[in-house]
């Protein structure tokens, strides 16, 4: 037998160097038949054709610290529209000395969402860490104690603007969604058709006509002399209007609940609040979290159409950065930085979604 | 002795169960609640603006849409000038609307379809652009999309004087794209006429073909014969009409073209922007409907000795579609809730349209009413063909 296992020594063969290594990645991925090496071909081409002059203009013969009228004579991109104007774009009307108070705020709502990140911290000192921090933040941006001077919220815009509406949008409209959806799947039909009015007109809407309502028709609906700042209303309708479309995520996971998770609570003598407490939301918001996230990525996109009702949010802070003479006419430098941002902002929220969503479905 | 026993407990229960712990009039009391607080709610709102508006004098009702609008609008499909009225301004914004949305629509599909089938692709290359193109699209609003494209437009190309011309008869300039339509002729009618006569004929032929494979088991090929009919009729006709080929070529005049069919800039913007957009959100229901289908179901359907196409059409595309299609409606409902941000570049759709009414006539709610009530009337409606295409498609189970 020992004889057998050591008689059995033969020379390994390597396998083939077309089939494995780099060579054989390029075979199977972009060479496996006539139609994609064809294509690989016309793709490399093209893209021959147009990545190296728009390397070539957004870094080689680009200019980074100019003036516009300087700007004006490279033939490259102009990133000094950006670096010029930087802390208006993002920081807007706020007085130009007390800006690091904004940066700051921003900075601690970056470093607490950091931290959520990982969900071994999900516990009640991240909640008040949250309650702190909010209150710190408010405080940073509104002034008004402890000796910092007072800014007024007309003056707030940018960056700062732009995360305050869709935080709070998001926080105010996920509790109200989870309220809606629990009301569509009611036992009263009043309670009922209220919350199918309510979602089904706001999800028939566009986002736009709540934010005219807010900006135009909503002074209407308060008595005299009582008036709300432009910014609670916009954030009002967002609040609103998000509502609706996580109401019908959350309803999605409602209805994944089966009957016998009812009964269960039922039968240990749970009342209607006691089950959804403690036994269908956190079961049902779970299975969500994947759709709720698509939602928030898009509110996100959607706080840019508060430019629509002239607030001062980072897409109008760069608008108006364009209507200077000395900048017209590199919008597309600007724009591509706005661009970038906000595409910072969702893809790493929708990689984080994936993330979790990878690591609920393995099971706790 | 259980008998008695029950007759016991139930004699210990009191005669009538309080109306706080009956369930039944518990609900009616919670409901009676929630209405009347919204019905105070409401009251509250309504008095608060039926005061506001008469302090401030601002007329109510619909009166306003027969007054003359005095403002001009920039395109439009119906004539219009300053002198009619608002609501035949507000009649041509919804046509805007629709126009941006159709043609929006169609090229959302296509290109949709395209890059999700892309995504799908054994090819690195093809995949990985695709996956890169839906994410990054997906990743920017698309108000900010519009607002770069439209840019492109207007900054990037020259003038009229330096219009380039990519093709024969085709002109890019920032006032727009001018093209060379063929002249019109007589013919043309009767072209559109034949097509449509087509499309009739292809309806009934179908129905034929189905009945008769069903009868007989003879497949016909509805197709190709489809196509020939849909191109060959219009074709015969243009050739009997004395086969026109005039084109009207759009020429420099002072300061624009003149002649042809001009495309302003920020109707290109607002089609780009959305198709663009939308097509990533396309491109992955495509993808998730072809995902869906299990390999099993092609190889079963080779296995019976289907042919390619066969298996496509019989087989993977009727599974697909009921998935996709669901998905898909909502991001095409989505694209003509999104045209609306045409009033941000100045394209006079709808909301731009009842946005000037709204400036001009101080009548804010019945403006923002209207609105609303056009894009509900759309979705609406778009969610009634679902229910009835759900119902159409439902998986009958045994």
């Amino acid at each position: 037998m020992e004889e057998l296992v050591q008689g059995t020594q033969t020379e390994e063969l390597k396998p083939p160097v077309a089939s494995v290594g780099f060579i054989g990645w390029i075979k199977y991925n972009l060479f496996n038949d006539v139609f994609n090496s064809f294509l690989t071909i016309i793709i490399l081409y093209f893209l021959w054709k147009t990545v190296p002059p728009l390397f070539r203009w957004a870094f080689i013969d680009s200019v980074w610290h100019t003036t516009g009228t300087a700007c004006r004579d490279a033939t490259g991109a102009c990133w000094s529209v950006i670096s010029a104007n930087l802390r208006f774009i993002l920081f807007g009307f706020f007085p130009y000395e007390l800006q690091w108070r904004p940066l700051l705020a921003m900075f601690i709502l970056f470093v607490l969402l950091f931290i959520s990140r990982d969900r071994k911290y999900w516990k009640k000192p991240l909640g008040y860490a949250w309650i702190t921090g909010l209150f710190v933040m408010g405080l940073l941006m509104k002034g008004g104690l402890f000796g910092l001077t007072p800014v007024e919220s007309t003056q707030w815009g940018g960056l700062p603007l732009t995360l305050l509406l869709s935080f709070f949008g998001l926080t105010a409209a996920y509790p109200l969604g989870v309220v809606l959806a629990l009301g569509r799947q009611s036992k009263m039909p009043a309670v009922k058709l209220l919350c199918v009015i309510y979602i089904e007109l706001i999800r028939g809407v566009p986002l736009i006509s709540l934010l005219f309502m807010a900006s135009i028709i909503f002074p209407l609906f308060l008595p005299e002399g009582v008036t709300i700042n432009k910014i609670l209303r916009a954030q009002v309708a967002i609040i609103l209007f998000t509502a609706a479309y996580i109401a019908e995520v959350v309803r999605g996971g409602l209805q994944g609940m089966t009957l016998g998770q009812y009964e269960a609570a039922e039968s240990l003598g749970l009342n209607y609040y006691l089950t959804m407490r403690l036994i269908i939301l956190p079961q049902a918001l779970k299975i969500v979290i994947p759709p709720t996230v698509s939602i928030l990525i898009s509110a996100f996109k959607d706080t840019s159409l508060v430019v629509i009702i002239a607030l001062f949010d980072l897409l109008k802070t760069t608008q108006s950065v364009l209507s200077n003479p000395e900048w017209m006419g590199f919008s597309r430098e600007a724009y591509i930085f706005i661009a970038i941002l906000y595409f910072l902002g969702c893809f790493s929220m929708s990689n984080y979604s994936r993330k979790l969503e990878k690591e609920l479905s393995r099971g706790d | 002795m259980p008998l008695a026993n029950t007759d016991s407990i139930e004699k210990n229960l009191p005669e009538k169960v309080p109306f706080w712990l009956d369930p039944k009039k518990r609900s009616i009391i919670a409901q009676l609640f929630v209405f009347c607080m919204v019905g105070l709610l409401g009251y509250y709102l309504i008095s608060n603006t039926l005061e506001n508006l008469e302090r401030q004098s601002i007329a109510t009702g619909f009166g306003f849409l027969h007054k003359e609008s005095s403002f001009e609008i920039g395109e439009s499909l119906i004539s219009y000038s300053a002198a009619d009225s608002y609501g035949r301004a507000l009649l041509v914004g919804t046509l805007n609307t629709l126009i941006v949305s159709f043609i929006g629509i169609i090229f959302t599909i296509i290109l949709g379809a395209f890059i999700g089938v892309a995504r799908l692709s054994t090819n690195w290359l093809v995949s990985k652009l695709a996956a890169v193109y839906i994410e990054v699209m997906q990743d920017i609003p698309v108000l900010l999309q519009l607002f770069f494209w439209y840019a492109i437009f207007y900054e990037t190309l020259p003038s009229p004087r330096q219009a380039l011309s990519p093709a024969k008869g085709v002109f890019l300039c920032n006032r727009g794209v001018a093209f060379a339509i063929p002249e019109a002729h007589p013919a043309h009618v009767y072209m559109g006429l034949a097509f449509l006569a087509g499309c009739i004929i292809i309806y009934l032929l179908r129905r034929w073909a189905r009945k008769r494979h069903d009868r007989t088991g003879k497949p016909f090929p509805v197709f190709s014969v489809s196509i020939c009919i849909l191109v060959g009729l219009p074709l015969l006709t243009w050739w009997a009409g004395g086969a026109p080929t005039k084109m009207n070529v759009p020429k420099l005049a002072v300061f624009n073209f003149q002649g042809g069919l001009t495309v302003s800039p920020e109707f290109m913007a607002l089609l780009l922007g959305l198709v663009l957009y939308t097509a990533a959100f396309v491109a992955e229901v495509v993808r998730a409907g072809i995902q869906s289908v299990s390999k099993g179901q092609t190889e079963a359907a080779m296995s019976l000795g289907l042919r390619p196409p066969l298996v496509l059409n019989l087989v993977i595309l009727p599974q697909a579609l009921r998935v996709i299609i669901p998905p898909l409606t909502s991001q095409l409902l989505n694209l003509t809730k999104n045209s609306s941000l045409a009033v941000a570049i100045g394209y006079p759709d709808f909301v731009s349209v009842a946005n000037t009414t709204i400036n001009q006539t101080g009548q804010a709610i019945e403006g923002v009413a209207l609105i609303m009530a056009v894009y509900l009337i759309f979705s609406l409606s778009t969610s009634a063909f679902m229910n009835w295409y759900n119902k159409k498609t439902v998986l009958v189970e045994r």
